[in-house]
């Protein structure tokens, strides 16, 4: 999918000023975020099964090569053909080349954020093929030709009014305004199409070394539509999502549901492994499992590295300010929020989004409700670092930053510029003790005032403090 | 070199290691493999069958219990009447040998087509937990009939309900080795909440699961 993270700040302001987003983005606030907290607090012991889910994903990336070739071994063994993908072209490339030697026409599609990295669906069209999305806020965005702006919620930017007026003229059917009647007729359309299917695709939520199976969850039971129906199954998946046991599945499935969607458990978890059995009469008669490295290796070993635990569960986003204030689509790119942030700039460089590590007020949100605990903010900050590092920030801001650092290493001086400074930000202030205005920094005064500081120093008034207290003390008593 | 060896070789490099694995270190992913290990799980200070019943209710199913598999006709018949539903079915080939004919019912012993209405399946085990039902794939349990009909119903026998997902791994290995083609898990009717995040049911699955706990 093409990168427009660049444009970040432009479509940030756009969707500020967006009423229908601002009170979707209010809804989910208060679905998924008390959706969580409410979950959470059924496991009794959250932060021992929370330490174990970061220890089961930092093992598996320890030793990811061994679980890789594991995984391969088992699955092969199942009768599932694996197949590797150093890049998204090359995922697309696979992906289409089974499709033809398959004989395939039409395809359907379970969500999948992967493919979406790839732009699967547009590289099969234009070879020919028919796709459909099957999950439906996924079917609603390829039909009005959008992209998710979530990652588990894709179409929360969406009103049910936008969803009537879209199927009404997609599907040719008197108009629906309400969500069940909308749902059903989506369930009615979509119904042939999964019957019809030669292929379905699929990504993994996690991959099993143990037993060489791919998991899906779903809640609508799409997923296990197109592993059950079609001829040919393919999974999709980044090499980062394998685990070692079933038993490392049930302790990720204890908080997988609960930080996604709120919910102890989804509805269907479905694991695949091989292809159908003698005398069976459903499941496909071809499995084959596409392992896409784009980008992800690079991450092991660096400083990053804990971004590859992530489990894709969006809770991130639904608790970070700037995400419930802009949605996803400025993020630019497949994923949003403090995830996307890291993985945006992690997978379509750095310079491609220069603004995302900066799309965060640090507040830790994120790191608090990631269920495998990755330091987001942390992660953010060697961003900013390596822009720095990299010379990517603008000229204005690395002379300043490298103004500032020169006079922090002079504390004589520093102690001289901080007193200038404090002295006419309070003259500026005035009686009202605000600044509305600060030359350099419209960009802050713009949108709120600044407290002005009370006239002196931190150290001027220890200082004054201290001589005080020593006086006091002296005082013959 | 090709796509899989330049991966392998770009893990191994990335984290400091040889281009190729030792024995020793081959040995220990495959111990740690063997070894299974359970990590911690919240209290399970419940009654299993009771836990079962209450979170297959939370999770929008419905609930009944029943004292023997003969009584399965009836109790079916019966619910299918209060819902309103078509008496027609299709059966898990397990079943084919119940009384349906003398409940009144219609029910054919094979898989699901897209325009069943009402499908009927026991399931391997179920998950006191969550209310969750384990359901494996084979040539005897086609995953389609709890899937394309808009009513599923599940005769769980009390005997198979096991505390969390990790006991049913273990059940599973010490009955099977292997996980068949698919294992799916079921918890409560299909749902999405995609549209402006209202819960509905019924998307893609079934509308409505109907959990008859056979004691």
């Amino acid at each position: 999918m093409q990168v427009t993270s660049s444009q970040f700040k432009q479509t940030a302001r756009i969707k500020l000023a967006d009423p229908r987003l601002q009170g979707a983005l209010k809804k989910l606030q208060s679905n998924f975020v008390k959706g969580r907290a409410d979950r959470i607090a059924e496991l009794d012991n959250f932060e021992d099964i929370r330490d174990a889910a970061a220890a089961i994903r930092d093992r598996a990336l320890a030793h990811l090569d061994l679980y890789l070739e594991t995984f391969e071994t088992n699955a092969t063994a199942r009768g599932a053909v694996v197949h590797w993908a150093e890049t998204a072209a090359d995922a697309n490339r696979i992906v289409c080349e089974i499709a033809a030697r398959h004989g395939v026409r039409r395809i359907a599609k379970s969500k999948s954020m992967v493919t979406e990295e790839c732009g699967l669906n547009e590289a099969l069209e234009t070879a020919g093929y028919e796709v459909v999305e099957t999950d439906l806020g996924e079917y609603i965005l390829q039909l009005a030709h959008e992209r998710p702006s979530h990652i588990v919620a894709p179409v929360v930017h969406k009103s049910r009014e936008e969803v009537s007026d879209l199927f009404a003229a997609r599907h040719g059917k008197p108009r629906k305004s309400d969500i069940a009647e909308l749902t059903r007729e989506a369930r009615l359309m979509l119904r042939p199409r999964f019957l019809a299917a030669d292929m379905g695709i699929t990504g993994a939520n996690f991959l099993v070394a143990e037993t060489g199976s791919t998991l899906i969850v779903t809640n609508e039971g799409n997923g296990r539509m197109v592993t059950t129906l079609p001829r040919v199954h393919v999974a999709i998946t980044g090499i980062e999502k394998v685990v070692p046991t079933l038993e490392d599945v049930a302790t990720l499935m204890r908080l997988l549901p609960r930080h996604g969607t709120g919910q102890s458990v989804t509805n269907y978890i479905s694991v695949t492994s091989g292809v159908r059995g003698e005398g069976e009469t459903d499941g496909p008669q071809h499995f084959h499992i596409v392992l896409v490295d784009a980008g992800r290796s690079r991450l092991l070993g660096t400083d990053l590295q804990a971004m590859l635990r992530c489990i894709r569960c969006g809770a991130c986003m639904n608790h970070c300010p700037v995400y419930q204030s802009i949605g996803g689509h400025a993020y630019g790119w497949v994923y949003p929020g403090p995830m996307g942030s890291v993985l945006t700039p992690s997978f379509a460089g750095l310079d491609a989004a220069l603004d995302l590590p900066h799309a965060a007020t640090l507040c830790n949100q994120c790191g608090v409700v990631c269920p495998v605990k990755i330091p987001l903010p942390d992660l953010l900050r060697k961003l900013r670092e390596r822009q720095f590092e990299r010379r990517l920030r603008p000229a204005a801001e690395r002379m300043g930053l490298a103004l500032w650092g020169w006079i922090a290493r002079r504390p004589a001086l520093y102690a001289l510029a901080a007193r200038a400074a404090a002295g006419i930000l309070a003259w500026m202030g005035g009686s009202e003790k605000l600044v509305h205005k600060l030359p350099f920094a419209g960009a802050w005064t713009d949108g709120r005032d600044l407290p002005a500081p009370p006239g002196s120093t931190f150290r001027d008034s220890y200082a004054a403090q201290a001589q005080g207290l020593r006086v006091e003390r002296e005082r013959p008593g | 070199m090709n796509a899989r060896e330049n991966i392998l070789g770009r893990i191994r490099a990335a984290h400091g290691k040889a281009p190729t694995a030792s024995p020793r270190e081959r040995a220990a992913v495959a111990s740690h493999i063997g070894a299974r290990v359970l990590s911690p799980r919240p209290s399970l200070d419940w009654e299993p069958a009771a836990r079962f019943r209450e979170r297959v209710l939370a999770l929008s199913s419905t609930f009944e219990e029943i004292g023997a598999i003969e009584e399965a006709p009836r109790a079916v018949a019966r619910y299918l009447h209060g819902q309103g539903l078509p008496l027609n079915a299709v059966c898990w080939s397990e079943f084919s040998g119940l009384p349906w004919r003398e409940a009144g019912l219609v029910v054919e012993a094979r898989a699901a087509c897209g325009d069943d209405l009402v499908g009927i399946t026991s399931a391997y085990c179920a998950i006191a937990e969550t209310g969750t039902l384990m359901l494996l794939s084979g040539s005897r349990t086609p995953a389609t009939t709890s899937l394309l009909p808009e009513t599923h119903i599940a005769l769980v026998a009390a005997r198979r309900i096991v505390r969390t997902m990790e006991e049913a791994w273990a059940l599973m290995r010490a009955e099977h080795g292997l996980p068949p083609r698919a294992v799916n898990f079921v918890s409560g009717p299909s749902r999405t909440a995609d549209i402006e995040q209202t819960l509905t049911l019924g998307a893609h699955g079934p509308y409505r699961v109907h959990v008859v706990l056979v004691s």
